[in-house]
């Protein structure tokens, strides 16, 4: 019981650590950046016709001129007692915001995240069954091809064939364009989902295949392989009792790691899908100095990150007998 | 032993592999150039060679599962006839079987009792599992272990057991004492002598002289690839009946003989010299010793040596 006690409070003071200094980082990076928030919001021509009293009103809206340090402690103070503050663009509280933004993107994200991983690893296997094998050069090849491919420049790809070319699929957003709230269907917003989803998972599913191959190639020439072989085990039988077994934790373990790829890629392809999803709204927190809302969504991706690397921490020790009983015994 | 029937036949048999040297050039490495080895049923042979001489790759060899890279020439028989690739795969894991070395050729995530099953879960075969345990005094708790979880004295009963799922009738037991107690070392060849003397064939490989002598039935001597003796284990009761001057050196190496070695190291197989491969390191080599030297009978065993009487 005592271990478990030692388990859960390191990881809490680990996350706290991990929070506090992704906030201190972001916060750094937007106050040294030389964007104007109100030359950025406002405009140069709209400021030129203010009032003096006008443009301090904006600039103190904005918190120009306010000593960064107590705006950051400010900041984090009002977070660590549960108000993540008021965005400056949305004019709403910055939770509001990013739950609507991170259903949005959820899906998109979970949907990504499991086919990536299921396809990923099933073709991962078949390469590395066979090194050097027909499947294993094609597979090897479309993988390369897809890691060294730029996700935006997919999307971009994607869109040209299927919205605009064959017109089957929107060419962007969630939800069609001029239609009421209600109006909206399951259907649409699936149909809005499909082109940023499969960017997603293409990109996704390189990685991971390429780790599982690697993987897999390493199992079929361990000792383990060759002697089950000795024993007369076929190729299915040698897969089905040592390698699926052996491949499975590593995999979990990058499927779990790969949360944060899926979280950095989503960014991209919502730009370019204008998916509003909450990469778009980092992009458009970062690009228009909303701190608070900036702040909000790099701790709660932060916190998602984290979240993914303890599930796989945890669920290792559940599965791997070396460490599940080796670690009682010890 | 001739009254018996032979189980596994090795004529001049070779192995090498393709490698790529600087550029595309391809060159074959000859890592086993001259192997004769006979096995009767009921038998034990011990083949004796320094690491790096080849002999693991003889295990594989007989089992069929050297890397694709490999060609092979010569014959191999098994119980009188060519053993093909296909009987290769059908016999193997069940009349064909190997011992391996350590736990580390288990599956380290599979639970042993499942595993030594090949994953079957039928009767006969868990009822097979559990009469083999009791033969060796292995608790049936033990088939819930992991390989891990094995104590050193059950690693090796565990690892016999193996074998035993199958009708083993030719048994391969590579190296099956590395850094293993003497005691410990007696034990565990005692389960070989026992498979040998309920009739199958064994064929053990070590780089242990001494070992070799107390329960095998006849030795192999094996260098830098090459089979340069088969004598019976009586021979190695004093130097004069050993026929070849390499047997002749491990015999004198041994600590009951003085410990004395002879210089020089084992040529690696790129730098092999032409003919015998001992003939930089031996006293007697002649002239002809560089040319193509015969197996031949010599006093009721085999030398490949042109000087041995």
């Amino acid at each position: 019981m005592k271990e478990y006690f030692v388990f859960i409070g390191k990881h809490t003071i680990r996350m706290l650590l991990l929070v506090f200094f992704v906030s201190a980082a972001a916060f750094t990076l937007v106050s040294v950046s030389p964007i104007d928030p109100l030359q950025a919001n406002v405009g140069q021509a709209a400021m030129g016709s203010m009032s003096q009293e006008q443009i301090a009103k904006l600039q103190a809206y904005w918190g120009v001129g306010e000593p960064p340090l107590h705006r950051f402690f400010s900041w984090a103070g009002d977070f660590f007692r549960g108000d993540m503050g008021v965005s400056l663009l949305y004019r709403q509280p910055v939770s509001r915001v990013i739950g609507v933004k991170l259903v949005n993107s959820l899906w998109l994200m979970a949907i990504a995240w499991l086919l990536s991983g299921m396809i990923g690893f099933v073709l991962g296997i078949l390469a590395g069954l066979k090194e050097g094998s027909f499947v294993d050069r094609l597979v090897k090849g479309y993988s390369l091809l897809i890691a060294s491919t730029p996700a935006f420049w997919l999307a971009l790809v994607l869109l040209m064939i299927f919205a605009v070319w064959l017109k089957v699929l929107p060419i962007g957003l969630s939800v069609p364009i001029g239609v009421e709230t209600g109006a909206v269907t399951v259907m649409d917003r699936i149909r809005h989902a499909i082109l940023p989803a499969a960017t997603l998972s293409i990109t996704g599913i390189a990685n991971i295949t390429l780790h599982t191959r690697e993987k897999m190639i390493e199992i079929m020439e361990s000792d383990y392989v060759l002697f089950a072989r000795a024993r007369g085990e076929s190729t299915w039988s040698i897969v089905k009792n040592h390698a699926l077994r052996n491949v499975a934790l590593p995999a979990m373990t990058l499927q779990f790691a790969s949360i944060s790829e899926i979280f950095g890629g989503s960014v991209l392809v919502e730009q370019t899908f204008s998916y509003p999803g909450l990469g778009q709204a980092a992009v458009t927190a970062g690009l228009g100095s909303d701190v608070p809302l900036l702040l909000g969504i790099t701790v709660i991706s932060a916190l998602f990150v984290f979240g993914g690397n303890l599930i796989a921490n945890i669920l290792y020790g559940v599965i791997d007998p070396r460490i599940r009983r080796g670690g009682a015994r010890t | 032993m001739t009254d018996k029937k032979i189980i596994l036949d090795i004529r001049n048999f070779s192995v090498s592999f393709e490698q790529y040297d600087k550029g595309f050039s391809r060159t074959g490495l000859p890592v086993i150039r001259n192997l004769d080895v006979t096995i009767h049923e009921g038998e034990m042979v011990a083949v004796v060679g320094s690491s790096g001489s080849g002999k693991s790759l003889l295990a594989h060899e007989i089992l069929g599962i050297l890397p694709y890279n490999a060609t092979m020439g010569g014959e191999l028989l098994y119980d009188g006839e060519i053993l093909t690739k296909e009987r290769q795969k059908a016999l193997r894991g069940n009349e064909i079987v190997l011992v391996p070395q350590s736990t580390a050729f288990l599956d380290p995530l599979m639970k042993i009792g499942p595993q030594i099953r090949k994953g079957k879960k039928d009767r006969a075969s868990r009822e097979k599992l559990n009469e083999i345990f009791q033969g060796y005094h292995l608790k049936e708790e033990v088939q819930n272990l992991y390989p891990f979880e094995l104590s050193g004295g059950m690693n090796r009963r565990v690892l016999v057991s193996t074998a035993l799922m199958g009708n083993p009738r030719l048994v391969i037991a590579d190296e099956p004492t590395p850094g293993l107690h003497m005691d410990m070392v007696r034990r565990v060849m005692s389960h070989f002598r026992e498979l040998a003397d309920r009739g199958a064939g064994v064929l053990l490989i070590t780089h242990d002289l001494e070992q070799a002598l107390e329960v095998a039935d006849r030795v192999v001597v094996f260098y830098a690839g090459t089979t340069v003796e088969d004598a019976d284990v009586s021979d190695f009761g004093s130097e004069e009946m050993l026929r070849h001057p390499y047997s002749r050196a491990l015999f004198r190496a041994l600590p009951q003989n003085g410990f004395q070695f002879i210089k020089g190291t084992q040529p690696y197989v790129k730098e092999l010299p032409e003919g015998c491969p001992f003939g930089p390191r031996c006293e007697q080599c002649i002239e002809a010793c560089k040319g193509e030297i015969p197996y031949r009978e010599v006093r009721g065993g085999r030398v490949r040596c042109i000087c041995a009487k």
